[in-house]
């Protein structure tokens, strides 16, 4: 028997949404944007079904068995990342994208962002499908 | 090192109750996996062990042997099985993904025949999952 203390548990949960994005770097010029790009440039833009995969660590309560209660996570990642990102412009409507480019990396760090107020356990990584061939993860920046 | 993965599937039934909690308490806390009756899912074990190749076989770990101990420690335990009440290793505890996650660990990590137990990943549903990981040696750890 393994002393609970020597076992790390996680606890993972997917979401989806579906969003549209451009990808358009302000610091490059019409051509380079067009080159770098290529279709996720297009002006008017495209979209993805998202799935989101929020990774939590924590102790598991004795008396529930749980690292944290899914109706709690549910709800906060409903309110922080879901409601905010789904059917929604990432471009125009989410503030953090006014600035950076809305590739999936930056949409892992940016969930990654809000995920971190989660009050009852602790944020391990967030993993975004863009499709079901494209994947993106981010556990934070260590050196942080 | 090279991670060696087998998958299986069970089916059993559950109840989240914890008898040290008023019944309205149990509702509050579980929803509706408090549901006298209990309810069921189809597992999804994902078994990863790590090690490097034999020399001789180019095997982590032979997957005939591993098969063997899946079928022995997990399905003839877990398979068809009401987990509240058939499994002693679940006895007192709620049997949430994280717990019976850690009673997988815990059943399987001594019978490792080559190599290490690395990941034991248990999906309740496609969208709700735990992982146990030896601590340190998780995705984020150090001999990861």
């Amino acid at each position: 028997m393994t002393a609970a203390s020597d076992l790390k548990i996680e606890l993972g949960r997917r979401y989806r949404f579906a969003a549209s994005h451009r990808l358009h770097s302000a610091q490059l010029t019409d051509a380079e944007n067009a080159r770098i790009y290529g279709k996720c440039n297009n002006p008017c833009g495209h979209g993805h079904n998202y799935t989101v995969e929020i990774s939590v660590s924590g102790d598991v309560d004795p008396a529930t068995g749980m690292i944290a209660n899914l109706a709690d996570l549910d709800e906060f990642v409903q309110r922080e990342v879901i409601e905010p990102f789904d059917h929604r412009s990432l471009n125009d409507e989410v503030e953090a994208f006014r600035v950076e480019v809305p590739t999936t990396e930056n949409l892992c760090i940016e969930i990654y962002r809000r995920m971190r107020a989660f009050p009852n356990a602790k944020l391990e990584r967030v993993r975004v499908e863009e499709t079901s061939n494209n994947s993106f993860e981010y556990a934070g920046d260590k050196a942080q | 090192m090279v991670l060696l993965t087998r998958k299986i599937e069970f089916s059993a039934s559950h109840r989240y109750n914890n008898p040290a909690m008023s019944e309205e308490e149990n509702r509050r806390v579980f929803g509706k996996c408090n549901n006298p009756h209990g309810h069921g899912h189809n597992y999804t074990l994902e078994v990863t062990v790590a090690g490097e190749p034999d020399p001789v076989t180019g095997m982590v770990v032979d997957l005939a042997d591993l098969k063997k101990i899946l079928e022995q420690e997990v399905m003839r335990r877990m398979d068809h099985r009401h987990l509240n009440f058939e499994v002693p290793e679940l006895a007192g505890q709620i049997p949430t993904c994280e717990n019976v996650a850690r009673v997988i660990w815990n059943l399987l990590e001594p019978k490792i025949p080559q190599g290490r137990l690395h990941r034991v990943r248990l999906y309740e549903s496609p969208d709700l999952f735990a992982d146990c990981y030896r601590n340190g040696c998780g995705p984020n750890g150090s001999a990861a």
